[in-house]
């Protein structure tokens, strides 16, 4: 235990030296988090809108005046046919149009229902879905109080029709997203690159002669790194918690250790890459375009997986970050148990295993 | 007496490239042979498989009477190996590289620093300054405390030398040669020629063949030609001349002299040679081959 | 010997680097056609001094010319008028000779028409001519590093720079990589070089030896064994090295 020991402490002692290994570990994933999610946020101010309101009322005015005076909408013009629809979206000033109803408030007064439309540009797919939740937000709230009578429900019913996108993804995708790229980055090229960096070293040779087992060499990598990728999805969950109003609805000890599942396919899979390449260059190449990108462009962060062509589905579906993904938001956002999510976590628990399988029998004792 | 390192027709290739030829050579307890050759001669190979990390195509070792196939994690117990390059952690200090090569063989600095204190001690006033900010030589005495700081009875020092100054060179010979007074077997490959004059024995290799193995003098001996010192007023075209005479065996630059073998022993002819070829201020003088000489005969001799 | 072109010329060149100066006031001219030894041990300020001599860094004091310009504002004109070639860096794995050949001529700004028919003499004067066309990376060292070598000299320059030419190789292809430097020598071309085998040192018509910054001593090897009291250059070498050693580590 003692030569085992040496070892962690040897690997805690080349991260707290290097300024780079730092500054990926800890400086690179705050920033990413709040650069994300501050062009989220900014993009929420004085968005503009057109309104085409048929019915001209007192209510129409009022929940008119609710929506431009939330702060998240401005007026860029007030609509006076259909036709006119299509017109302002293709001039590109405005990103949503809301319709109310011929003789709206008549119709709320006298059927407790009227309808309102809102139309929302999707060719910014997460804008769109956003753009329309807050108008949403705002007009349920207009109608509760509207109608404060507990014996009808809200009584405006909101038609929702997104147009030049059909479906889109989750508001809150950008904190699980950020997490599962984090996480990958870390843990997978960090650890990568610091076995590469051994062999580049010759330094590789006298671990593999020495007492050590390969396990050993292999843990005694790990470990610093399972600590420091387990504070980093911490940063990321309390900056997504406080900074972005990120919830967290369901068990916070699941998603705990659904994170730590992932940061260990992270690491397997960075073990298993640098038994791969020979040098700090390869590794590193293989991380970004291996892990990296997949993550990025496949699984779900930007691009939804519905839309993509078959073959990128398929290809989508052995992404691990894909099931993370998953899983977390489930977790944050619907509150799931493991009942829901349990088969995204033996997936990946799959995954961790296979990789652990293929590295301990790369990673040998010997060269050739 | 039992051999330390038992070397049996040991070969291997990579990707159809014979880097070793069924070396075959024997290290005797408590000494200093050298593995001699140019870079690619298949040293590092040798070792590699001897320390148990390369596993050979044909043949067999023996360490200590342990095959360094099977009892490989024996081997790594009491072989202290030092790669090319010295294999220090250069984001380390220099104390905390030496702490962690004894943390690994289940040792400390503090149990086993008798071994190592004439090497270790000229670096303690650097102790926390990081690897990679020494020179060369610090570097190559820090790998060797690493290397003995868990008591090993073999080192395996692959090329040490290579890329440091004369001096340090000359200190890390002292430092050897001392080990191998406390009974340590030293197994020690270079490039340079003339450190083989400071082993007990060695291994001259070449294209993965090893051409001759005996005591430095006993290779010197074996040197079959009359070897002549020879000099003159005009030195640049000395060698091109004399191999154009008869008797030659061959000449090589030495220094300020060539190194002359001839076939049959007759300098006077050598002399009026020259003479008819314009030189002037001849100086011949019969002179003893070095291991050089040897080698480069017996790179010659292997290709015919 | 006012008749004798100096190729370089310097005369209290100093480096400094913050506090440690790595080269301090080396005075010294290497001529034409000579072939100058450029000896130290590591860390001695050879690295420096040669970065200067080729035009890629600066002096802070002193008068510095190489080929007759000056290393201060004539950088440009050094770089065309120099050869180098070091172990680290030399050729071109994955392209084939010729390839390289027309590469670096093609940098030096050599005219097509001549590049070929200088190419196949040089590498027939090699007996070489038949591996025109192959992978650099197929051949063994030796032949790479003549080859390197003759690629520095491809663009008949006043002088080449040799930083440890011959590191590595077998004892009978670095004689036959000295014998290419005494016929470019013979030729004219200045040959500067650097090494870590002493008796290469005695190869050259002058040497001069770095200890710490400062060159220690300087001249043709016979003289110098002769003024050190040394059989070679090696204890010669020895000697001047550990001198310095002793004084800054007393015992």
């Amino acid at each position: 235990m003692k030569s085992f020991g040496g070892f962690v402490i040897k690997e805690f002692n080349h991260i707290f030296r290097d300024r780079r290994t730092m500054l990926v570990l800890f400086g690179i994933p705050v920033a990413q988090l709040l650069i994300f999610g501050y062009v989220v946020t900014n993009e929420f101010r004085n968005f503009r809108i057109a309104i085409f309101d048929m019915s001209q009322d007192e209510v129409t005015r009022e929940l008119t005046g609710k929506i431009l005076s939330s702060g998240y909408f401005i007026l860029d013009e007030s609509l006076t046919s259909t036709d006119g629809i299509d017109e302002a979206f293709k001039k590109g000033h405005i990103k949503e149009v809301v319709i109310f109803g011929q003789g709206f408030g008549k119709r709320l007064e006298k059927e407790g229902l009227a309808t309102v439309q809102v139309i929302a540009d999707a060719s910014d797919a997460n804008t769109a879905n956003l753009l329309v939740n807050y108008t949403n937000g705002i007009i349920q709230d207009f109608a509760i109080r509207y109608r404060p009578a507990p014996a009808h429900p809200p009584a405006i019913r909101i038609e929702e029709r997104m147009i030049y996108n059909a479906e889109l993804k989750g508001v809150y995708m950008f904190v699980p997203g950020t997490m599962a790229l984090i996480l990958m980055l870390v843990s997978a090229m960090m650890t990568s690159i610091s076995i590469a960096r051994e062999k580049e070293m010759g330094t590789l040779e006298v671990l593999l002669i020495s007492p050590l087992k390969p396990y050993h060499i292999i843990a005694g990598k790990v470990i610093p790194y399972v600590v420091l990728s387990f504070i980093n999805a911490v940063v990321i969950l309390l900056l997504g918690f406080f900074v972005f109003g990120m919830p967290v609805r369901g068990s916070l000890a699941l998603l705990l250790s659904e994170s730590l599942l992932f940061i260990s396919l992270a690491l397997s899979l960075g073990i298993f890459i640098s038994t791969l390449a020979g040098t700090q260059q390869v590794a590193m190449f293989i991380s970004m375009f291996a892990l990296m990108l997949p993550t990025l462009l496949l699984s779900g962060f930007i691009f939804p997986v519905e839309n993509m062509p078959l073959i990128l589905q398929w290809i989508s579906a052995l992404m691990p970050p894909k099931y993370f993904i998953t899983i977390i938001k489930d977790i944050m956002l619907k509150g799931s148990g493991l009942e829901f999510v349990w088969e995204e976590t033996l997936i990946l628990a799959g995954m961790t295993l296979l990789f652990i399988f293929l590295s301990v029998r790369r990673f040998k004792t010997r060269f050739v | 007496m039992k051999a330390a390192v038992d070397v049996r027709q040991i070969s291997k290739s990579f990707k159809g490239l014979q880097a070793l030829k069924e070396a075959t050579l024997e290290v005797r307890p408590s000494e200093i042979f050298g593995l001699v050759g140019p870079d690619g001669a298949g040293k590092t190979t040798l070792f590699r498989i001897l320390v148990s990390l390369l596993l050979p195509d044909g043949g067999s070792a023996t360490i200590l009477g342990h095959d360094t196939q099977k009892d490989y994690k024996m081997i790594r117990r009491i072989t202290g190996y030092m790669p090319g390059r010295f294999s220090l952690y250069h984001d380390l200090t220099v104390s905390e590289n030496l702490s962690f090569f004894a943390s690994i063989f289940g040792t400390t600095v503090r149990e086993n620093y008798h071994l190592i204190r004439d090497i270790y001690g000229p670096l303690e006033p650097f102790a926390h300054r990081q690897a990679g900010k020494l020179s060369g030589g610090m570097k190559q005495k820090l790998a060797l405390s690493c290397a003995l700081i868990h008591n090993p009875s073999l080192l395996v020092l692959d090329e040490p030398t290579t890329g440091v100054d004369a001096v340090s060179r000359k200190e890390f010979w002292e430092m050897l040669a001392v080990r191998r007074a406390e009974g340590i077997t030293i197994l020690v490959s270079t490039p340079y020629m003339d450190e083989a004059a400071l082993c007990d024995r060695v291994a001259l290799i070449q294209n993965g063949r090893i051409m001759g193995i005996d005591h430095p003098d006993g290779l010197v001996k074996a040197f079959p030609w009359p070897l002549y010192a020879v000099a003159s007023e005009m030195m640049y075209p000395l060698p091109g001349h004399l191999k154009e005479f008869h008797l030659t065996r061959s000449a090589y630059r030495f220094g300020d002299r060539i190194h002359l073998a001839l076939r049959e022993d007759d300098p006077e002819s050598v002399e009026s040679f020259l003479r008819s070829k314009g030189h002037t201020k001849i100086s011949l003088s019969s002179c003893k081959p070095g291991i050089e000489d040897c080698f480069m005969e017996l790179m010659v001799n292997g290709q015919h | 010997m006012d008749s004798i072109e100096q190729v370089i010329r310097a005369r209290d060149l100093t480096k400094r680097f913050d506090s440690f100066t790595a080269n301090d006031r080396l005075s010294f001219d290497v001529y034409r056609g000579e072939i100058f030894g450029f000896l130290g041990a590591n860390g001695a300020g050879k690295t420096t001094a040669i970065r200067i001599l080729c035009g890629l860094s600066k002096p802070t004091s002193g008068e510095v010319s190489v080929a007759g310009y000056d290393v201060y504002h004539q950088t440009e004109q050094i770089k065309e008028h120099i050869g180098y070639m070091s172990q680290r860096f030399s050729l071109y794995e994955d392209l084939t000779v010729g390839e390289n050949f027309r590469f670096y001529a093609g940098i030096y700004g050599l005219p097509v028409r001549t590049i070929r028919p200088r190419m196949d003499e040089m590498l027939r004067s090699l007996g070489i001519g038949h591996l025109k066309g192959q992978l650099i990376a197929s051949l063994p060292l030796g032949w790479k590093q003549k080859l390197a070598f003759s690629v520095a000299v491809f663009h008949k320059p006043s002088i080449v720079f040799l930083d440890e030419p011959t590191g590595g190789v077998d004892p009978i292809t670095r004689r036959q990589f000295w014998e290419l430097i005494y016929e470019a020598a013979r030729g004219g071309i200045t040959v500067f070089v650097t090494t870590h085998y002493m008796d290469e040192a005695e190869y050259c018509d002058r040497v001069s030896i770095m200890v710490d910054g400062r060159i220690e001593t300087i001249g043709p090897p016979a003289f110098l064994k002769e003024k050190h009291q040394a059989a070679s250059m090696e204890q010669v070498f020895l000697k001047l090295a550990r001198k310095r050693q002793n004084e800054r580590e007393p015992q």
